[in-house]
């Protein structure tokens, strides 16, 4: 593998970890946003071009914005408490066993891989794929969104606890 | 050798990329891409400072900065030298590593959204396929940039003018993404190389830009609105009001940071001006075929000018729009005026003759346009405020 | 080690980081944090194979962009949903909000 892989690498890995370990929130959320900016460049290590501009332009233009807007709408900035000793006693060497197990089973399995890796698809196949074999999978999605904002709207307006307001909203 | 002035830039390249050795061409030819950019956008930058100034001073009857240099036309060097020697301040509540990094990551983004952008007929920094994706992809990273810088100062007229200019930002994203649909959905391209290529036509001496259609016509006003509202120009300047939160998320930089801002701001305008020529008025083409024995990048740079002029006479006149007013303009008029733009256009698609076209394009444009535009002027009710998170 | 190998050890490595997350911290912004890791992680792993697979195809590639989209709606109501348990329980720590009833 290149150098550029282990760099791209070791930046994902590293701010991920620090996404998860930091006490700050704010600071989690811009490690994270640096963690998804590194996974963008493994894509685009893969020549996966259009799939990391899409990475960089829904993680870190509108997830990790959200993110921060809730931390700060949530008044979590001030460091966090710590977790608890007995949870972390029980739940990090679950989280290594996970991760070992996984490598493992990676590192064990044969797979079977292509010698001549594939070429990125234009844009042009792309929307074509979009519009002819995935068109439904594509429409589903669509209507995910659109439920997924008329959700979160509904899920965030503030309830209406005095009749004094519902006077004020109806007239 | 005979020098075109056409192709001269291109030509040179291939001279300077001859005398070095084969190894190091793809380095080089990077460099002398990425050079010039440097180079052209940041002194730019100055002279737009000066007219710029110049300008708001004979909008409001005054002379403008006219000490140094003749007519004043040396105050961005002595501007510049200033804001160099300048002490840096940082506060002491401050969040280190983030203050340090927000200008940073502000100024990042703009240089990188110029690399796609067409100037000339021979001159693309960077062609790709899905150029346009990223041109926006990188201009989202300023917005964590913008929260970056108010966070870190640990003052709440910065916090509050990060907040202001996130939710500006994001709001004004959708429509300003959406009214480019059009254009990309009719080149059937994301490449701008392709998309100025298919403007490049001649009818009746006249060329074929997008913006002498009614789409593209309804399009770019939406995306002159949305870039200056991305850009945070008047009439959009709330998250920078100098006279309600004194200057944003950026009140607690000083020196070099400050024009570090300052620069990331203007380049940011560059870059919204230069995707605007781009998609809607021609980019490097000439607008009439006889004209087109000027060089394609003078045309380029003249339609930058008369764009940043526009942004500035704009500047002079409008008042600032208030929050709610903004807000309620991005959601009920700029993105359902966008979608509706995006029916006018497959309608201009998939209708026979060019009258034809107009007519069907244009009703639907209209009709949009007048529904709309009389849901925002309905008269609102007022009601007592409520308070949610301030409690 | 081959590409495919080193791209999925990475995965993996994320997938368990962002596990670890979701299992140890309290704040649920930071759960949130941690789910949208292992969805990232498993991105990784749908492009991998579609780069190098045996079999050739583009459906990789395209199950990444639903998946992004997805991730996105994901995020927008899980952060409605933190809002609307801070204004509840005044505390966006998921160690409070331990009631069934409101």
């Amino acid at each position: 593998m290149p150098l550029s892989f282990y760099i791209l690498a070791a930046v994902t890995v590293i701010s991920a970890l620090a996404a998860m370990s930091l006490r700050n929130l704010v600071h989690c959320a811009l490690c994270l946003a640096l963690s998804f900016l590194g996974m963008a460049g493994l894509f685009l290590h893969m020549n996966a071009g259009f799939v990391a501009f899409a990475q960089i332009l829904v993680y870190v233009g509108a997830v990790a914005i959200l993110i921060v807007f809730a931390i700060l709408l949530t008044r979590s900035a001030e460091p966090a408490r710590s977790p608890r000793a007995s949870s972390l006693a029980f739940s990090i060497p679950l989280a290594l066993v996970v991760g070992a197990i996984l490598i493992n089973a990676i590192s064990s399995t044969n797979l079977p891989f292509s010698a001549n890796p594939a070429n990125a698809p234009t844009v042009r196949e792309l929307g074509h794929a979009l519009m002819t074999t995935h068109v439904i999978p594509l429409e589903v999605i669509g209507l995910l969104l659109t439920v997924a904002l008329l959700g979160a709207i509904v899920i965030a307006l503030p309830e209406q606890t005095s009749s004094a307001q519902k006077g004020a909203v109806k007239s | 050798m005979t020098w075109n002035a056409e192709t001269i830039f291109a030509d040179l390249k291939r001279e300077i990329l001859a005398l070095v050795s084969p190894d190091n061409q793809p380095v080089v030819s990077v460099l002398l891409s990425i050079a010039p950019l440097l180079a052209v956008f940041p002194t730019l930058f100055a002279l737009t400072t000066i007219l710029e100034r110049k300008g708001l001073g004979r909008i409001q009857n005054r002379y403008g900065p006219n000490r140094v240099g003749p007519f004043g036309l040396l105050q961005p060097v002595a501007d510049g030298l200033k804001t160099l020697f300048k002490e840096t301040v940082q506060p002491r509540a401050a969040d280190r590593v983030v203050f340090f990094l927000a200008p940073v990551f502000l100024v990042l983004p703009a240089l990188l959204a110029f690399s796609v952008i067409p100037y000339g007929k021979y001159m693309v920094p960077l062609e790709m396929d899905a150029a346009l994706l990223f041109f926006f992809a990188v201009g989202a990273g300023t917005e964590l940039a913008v929260f970056m810088a108010g966070w870190a100062s640990r003052n709440k007229y910065s916090l509050l003018g990060a907040m202001r200019a996130v939710a500006q930002m994001i709001s004004y994203e959708i429509p300003l993404i959406l009214c480019t649909v059009p254009v990309i959905m009719l080149s059937g391209t994301l490449s701008p190389v392709e998309i100025v290529e298919n403007q490049n036509r001649y009818t009746a001496a006249i060329a074929h830009w997008n913006v002498f259609t009614p789409w593209g016509a309804a399009g770019f006003i939406l995306f002159l609105i949305a870039a200056a509202a991305e850009a945070n120009r008047s009439p959009f300047d709330l998250p920078e009001g100098e006279s309600e939160i004194i200057a944003g998320y950026y009140i607690e930089y000083s020196g070099f940071k400050f024009a570090l801002f300052f620069l990331g701001e203007y380049l940011g305008l560059f870059a919204m001006c230069g995707l605007g020529i781009t998609l809607f008025l021609g980019g490097w083409t000439a607008p009439f075929d006889f004209l087109t024995f000027i060089p394609s990048y003078v045309w380029f740079f003249l339609k930058l000018l008369a764009l940043i002029s526009l942004f500035i006479w704009v500047r002079g006149t409008m008042p600032r729009v208030r929050m709610d007013q903004l807000m309620n303009f991005a959601w009920k008029f700029m993105l359902p005026m966008a979608v509706i733009n995006i029916v006018a256009a497959a309608a201009w698609k998939f209708t026979p003759i060019l009258g034809f076209k107009w007519a069907v394009s244009g009703v639907i444009i209209l009709a949009g346009y007048i529904s709309l535009a009389q849901g925002l002027t309905r008269k609102a009710h007022f009601s007592k405020r409520t308070y949610r998170f301030a409690t | 080690m081959n590409p495919l190998h080193a791209f999925l050890t990475v995965s993996a490595i994320l997938f368990a980081i962002g596990f670890a997350g979701v299992v140890t911290r309290r704040n649920a912004i930071v759960v949130l944090m941690g789910i949208e890791l292992m969805l990232n992680a498993a991105n990784l792993n749908f492009i991998a194979f579609w780069k190098y697979g045996a079999v050739p195809n583009v459906d990789g590639y395209i199950f990444v962009l639903f998946s992004i989209a997805i991730a996105a709606a994901e995020s927008a109501v899980g952060l409605a949903l933190v809002i609307l348990i801070y204004r509840h329980f005044k505390s966006a720590n998921l160690d409070d909000a331990n009631r069934l009833r409101g």
